[in-house]
């Protein structure tokens, strides 16, 4: 176990390569998501605007 | 030929359900093609015999590389049939597209810096691989620079979209960076005419890794896809359907 975390000793370079990229693919997700929630909110509110003003 | 299908990709209502429809079947065969990937770069894959277990980076770096690359042509592709044909579902994978692309071109960036040092000895070098690279990155920040620059939605579209479409020569300059100038970077040993230059339990790993970010791009797009549609429609009857529930 403790030879399959030191990497053979690029442990410095290996595991923070897997984290900036693992952090990249997570974002993504929480982004997209946040994105589209953000959009129906807004069309949302549009609506409603709209809809008093008729 | 008939082109019903093309006119119907064009009309908004059709596409928002038709990706909300599809996310699922991308999103979930991504993860599991990553998770098969990761178990089988960073434990079954054995060492290599130059670089040891260093190698390993290359699970996630050609992967990253390969995203930066891949997304920028579809947004070039989706800018270009949007100019061409006015079509605005086309612009709205192009803008879904750019910040997807900007966020894997600064992984492939950063572990590739990461893999350079023990290697190389060096986190950066003005390579032509490594510049063009950093200029993709630019393209893309410009990309969503102008766009939240421009006010009316319309002409940030098509503005944004000719800059996607110039910025396009990059993407061969990138892939041919490596043979047409003497660059520090190897050339490729998977994307090749050729047999991959790697035995089947290193390559394995490395194709579910590329195949998984490329169906977990697909998932994204859609996905952000979905929000860009919905911006750009202005109080349509669709979708105070899909908004209210």
């Amino acid at each position: 176990m403790r030879e399959f975390f030191d990497m053979g000793g690029y442990a410095a370079f290996v595991w923070p390569a897997y984290a900036v990229t693992l952090a990249v693919v997570v974002l993504n997700i929480v982004w997209a998501r946040q994105a589209l929630a953000r959009s129906r909110e807004e069309a949302r509110r549009r609506l409603k605007m709209h809809g008093e003003t008729r | 030929m008939t082109w019903t299908w093309f006119h119907r990709l064009a009309s908004p209502p059709y596409i928002y359900a038709l990706a909300a429809r599809l996310t699922p079947w991308f999103a979930w065969p991504a993860g599991l093609c990553i998770l098969a990937g990761l178990w089988g770069g960073l434990v079954l894959a054995p060492p290599d015999y130059q670089q040891g277990d260093g190698f390993r980076i290359l699970y996630v770096h050609a992967p990253s590389a390969w995203m930066s690359l891949m997304v920028y042509t579809t947004m070039a592709i989706a800018a270009a049939i949007g100019l061409i044909w006015r079509m605005k579902v086309a612009h709205a994978v192009a803008a879904s597209c750019a910040p997807i692309g900007a966020s894997f071109t600064f992984a492939a960036l950063v572990t590739g810096a990461l893999w350079g040092e023990p290697m190389w000895g060096t986190y950066w070098e003005w390579d032509p691989r490594l510049t063009s690279e950093l200029v993709l990155l630019f393209l893309y920040l410009g990309y969503m620079g102008l766009r939240a620059g421009i006010e009316d939605p319309q002409r940030a579209d098509r503005a944004s979209a000719v800059l996607a479409v110039v910025g396009v020569v990059n993407v061969p300059i990138i892939h041919y960076s490596v043979t047409w100038w003497n660059s520090l970077h190897q050339a490729p040993s998977v994307m090749r005419l050729a047999k991959p230059a790697m035995p089947l339990a290193m390559v394995t790993p490395l194709l579910l890794m590329l195949l998984g970010f490329t169906l977990l791009f697909v998932a994204l797009l859609l996905t952000r896809l979905r929000g860009e549609v919905l911006a750009r429609e202005r109080a349509a009857s669709w979708i105070r359907e899909v908004v209210s529930a």
